[in-house]
């Protein structure tokens, strides 16, 4: 009986995994993980939503899997049973079931396998038309984000404990500055590290690329509506690896337009002041030289 | 001395005190050491993480008091241990020991001093795995939080530039060598030592999950020795072969690493399907069915199993083409798996089943296998992966096919064999509830692991955002529910060996038909005084 009840606890939680859907849609909080969430955030680029499609569809023939094969198991143990069954028989070959159960997971892969591909290679091409570019540097332990298009760059550390309590701001995800991006543009984000291999990563965009030192790697979104979305360094880089979150902001259009110039200000390149420097050494070599 | 001297010297010869053990080269004294070895390493381990359940049990600094870089070490040692020092021991060094010479009427190992010399490089190499917890290796820490990946630039002389990596390295080559040695020591013994009469489709299916293990390890093992080497001249010596700012690629070592990773994992579980086997045949009383399709089913995975590594790389910013090539080749995998799944359940049909303590092994292993090979499945999905990768998600697939997989086929081997290696039957009560105790606090750890994952939440994180403490919390209670059937496993060895009731050649009945039992419990010290010959 204990073997039982066990067994159908379990299922009872794999089939809260399929109605894991609804949860998310119950998400009063978009761009960041609920008390007791059972599913994925809730999607807002189409990449993610082709995702969160894909991923549906795949639960659902895996939930049915491991149901028929725990049936199978509970079948077999109840029926053939010791004491129901003394006489076991010898049957040791039955080639049209081995072809069956050989030709029939074939046949699930392939009919699996197609929309994966196809999610696959829409996710990895960038749109022609992008409208944003951001590039993402990961150091120990913050990122640097360069607007490529505007030259300004700013740098995003966690929030303190004391500071996302009184901004409201959930910790560990929050962070002092922001991405922000337009909503309904695309964006391409640049991901490259200076130290050692960091991931960037925001769930509800869909979104998850490793950052190596001396490469470049890209990934694109587009976020289909305002909101902020919290994401997590996810590579293993040392012991602050938790803590350097990371915080997209989406707004619209005429928002963007504003938050941008005050950024331009705000981050205006301080180096100024070296190229100055700069041009004055030349200045006085080239003087030198005359 | 005429030879017929010889062979009864040979045969009175029986080294007694620690020279049995330090100089054994006996199969079955090996096997024990294996055994033991593994076991210690184990609750090793297991404390390790319980550790970290502890500390992750409540969002905020915990146990490790806010060291982030030490909850890393741990991390790594939890799995370096239960991958190297563990399962690996347990089940080749252990089992294949114990079980393989004797199932093919062999009188020993092919070269019993190799045997011997495997066993003890384990002990330097453990040694050196937990002292480089001891010596500096982040800046300002002691030991390699690099995790077992051991990626550089982390592992790089950047990211840690003390000796611990360099400790790690070591006890990595060492291991490596035991099993590299060892393997060439069971691939000779199964080739060329079999009885008259046991062709090699005629062996049991845990001598062939045996055969195919050791080739994986000989052939992958080599590829990591040369990407530590690499990693450790590039930390030492000022090559540059993983450092991108002097013309280096850290993604080749995951190349090279995950070419070894791969296998590896299959050599964990493989050895467990052959134990399962035995098992289920033994307690169903009925000969495996579909044995050819089982034993290629084996062949078949160890094969693709060299060809899918880089589907753990995903996210490196790999061409599309080649990673839907890699989603293709690890979706092909679910196919012989589930011949064996479907097989395993056909023995059972028809049969007259008993549900001994290992039996229940055999059968949570069926179950919880396929629920952690599903999860392999979607995470084979390059797309789906994005969302999944470096996950929580991760944690509990792998978890539930090696910790709940691997895991239960070593118990399910140690309650079907224990009777044979010592004589005396394990307490039938104590050994069901320390089964149901461990059923439910590995799936009360790692299920929802599957829920943080699918939340977001990044894996080797010491500490996490408030939203994901509920699921943590019930996890760590699972962890502590696992830690005291660990100890409640303790008692029934102990129990065993005192206690137990002493058993005659087959405790199993008519089920049990390999040839171990057969034989004495425990068998001779050298087993066969003739060659058996298999009709």
């Amino acid at each position: 009986m204990l073997t039982r009840s066990i067994l159908t606890g379990i299922g009872t939680l794999v089939v809260g995994m399929i109605i894991s859907g609804a949860e998310v849609f119950a998400n009063p909080q978009t761009g960041q993980p609920i008390d007791w969430q059972l599913g994925f955030q809730r999607a807002v680029t189409p990449v993610m939503q082709s995702i969160d499609t894909l991923h549906d569809y795949v639960l659902i023939l895996i939930t049915l899997i491991s149901l028929f094969v725990l049936g199978l198991l509970i079948y077999v143990i109840i029926r053939f049973n010791a004491k129901t069954n003394p006489t076991p028989t010898s049957t040791t070959h039955n080639t049209v079931i081995e072809v069956l159960w050989t030709a029939i997971p074939v046949l699930i892969l392939v009919v699996m396998a197609i929309p994966s591909f196809k999610l696959l290679y829409f996710q990895d091409t960038v749109p022609e038309q992008v409208d944003l570019n951001i590039k993402a540097t990961g150091y120990q332990w913050f990122w640097t984000y360069e607007y490529t298009d505007e030259d300004f760059e700013f740098d995003a550390f966690k929030m303190e404990p004391e500071d996302a309590e009184e901004e409201g701001e959930p910790y560990l995800l929050a962070t002092d500055t922001k991405v922000v991006v337009p909503v309904g543009k695309v964006v391409r984000v640049q991901i490259t590290a200076a130290d050692v291999i960091h991931a960037w990563a925001v769930p509800a965009l869909g979104v998850k690329m490793d950052a190596y030192p001396g490469r470049l790697n890209e990934l694109w979104f587009q976020v289909d509506e305002p909101g902020v979305y919290y994401g997590q360094c996810s590579e293993l880089c040392g012991q602050g690896h938790a803590f350097m979150p990371i915080a997209v902001e989406a707004m619209a259009a005429s928002d963007y337009e504003v938050w941008l110039s005050e950024a331009r200000e705000e981050y205006a390149r301080t180096n100024d002041t070296i190229k100055v420097a700069d041009s004055s050494v030349l200045a006085v070599q080239n003087s030198h030289s005359e | 001395m005429s030879a017929t001297d010889v062979n009864e010297v040979g045969h009175a010869h029986h080294p007694v005190g620690w020279r049995r053990w330090l100089y054994s080269t006996n199969h079955k004294d090996i096997g024990t050491m294996y055994l033991v070895f593994a076991i210690m390493s184990g609750l090793i381990g297991a404390f390790f993480s319980v550790m970290m359940r502890i500390e992750l049990g409540t969002p905020g600094d915990g146990i490790f008091g806010g060291d982030h870089h030490f909850y890393n070490v741990f991390v790594t040692a939890h799995a370096l241990l239960m991958i190297f020092f563990m399962i690996m021991p347990a089940m080749i060094g252990g089992f294949g020991n114990w079980m393989v010479p004797i199932m093919i009427g062999a009188p020993d190992m092919a070269f019993p001093r190799l045997n011997n010399i495997s066993f003890w490089l384990l002990i330097p190499s453990l040694t050196l795995l937990l002292s480089s917890a001891f010596v500096e290796g982040a800046p300002g820490g002691m030991g390699a939080g690099t995790g077992w990946t051991i990626y550089p630039p982390l592992s790089s002389s950047a990211g840690h530039p003390g000796p611990a990596v360099d400790l790690v390295i070591f006890s990595l080559h060492l291991a490596g060598a035991s099993s590299i040695l060892s393997s060439i020591n069971f691939i000779t013994t199964i080739l060329n030592m079999r009885a008259p009469g046991l062709t090699l489709h005629r062996m049991p299916l845990f001598v062939w999950s045996i055969l195919v293990t050791t080739f994986l390890l000989l052939l992958s093992l080599p590829v990591l020795a040369g990407a530590i080497t690499m990693l450790l001249t590039d930390r030492n010596f000022g090559t540059a072969f993983f450092e991108a700012s002097m013309g280096g690629d850290p993604i080749l070592f995951q190349h090279l690493f995950w070419f070894f990773g791969h296998p590896e994992v299959y050599i964990l579980i493989l050895p467990g399907f052959g134990i399962v086997s035995q098992v289920v045949a033994t307690f169903s009383k009925k000969p495996i069915f579909g044995y050819l399709g089982m034993a290629y089913a084996m062949v078949a995975i160890g094969f693709i199993g060299f060809v899918v590594w880089a589907h753990h790389m995903y996210t490196v910013g790999m061409d599309t083409d080649t990673r839907a090539y890699f989603m293709l080749a690890t979706l092909v995998i679910a196919v012989p798996t589930g011949i064996k799944i479907f097989s395993w359940i056909a023995t059972m049909w028809g049969g007259s089943i008993e549900l001994k303590t290992p039996m229940l092994y055999a059968l949570g292993f069926i179950f919880l296998f396929t629920v952690g090979g599903v999860t392999g499945v979607v995470l084979a999905n390059a797309g789906v992966d994005i969302a999944l990768h470096d996950t929580y998600y991760v944690v509990a697939h792998f978890h539930y096919v090696l910790s709940l997989g691997a895991v239960f086929s070593v118990f399910a081997g140690i309650y079907y064999w224990i009777s044979k290696m010592c004589g005396r039957q394990y307490p039938e009560t104590l050994g069901k509830l320390q089964f149901w105790t461990l059923f439910v606090g590995v799936n009360l750890t790692f299920f929802p692991m599957h829920f943080l994952g699918l939340a977001g939440m990044p894996r080797r994180y010491a500490d996490y955002p408030e939203a994901f403490a509920g699921w943590n919390m019930v996890a760590s209670i699972g962890s502590y529910i696992s830690a005291f059937s660990a100890l409640l496993f303790l008692f029934v060895l102990y129990r065993t060996f005192t206690a137990g009731e002493r058993v005659a050649e087959n405790p199993w009945g008519e089920g049990a038909t390999t040839m171990e039992w057969k034989l004495p419990s425990p068998p001779a010290f050298h087993t066969y005084e003739e060659l058996p010959v298999i009709k």
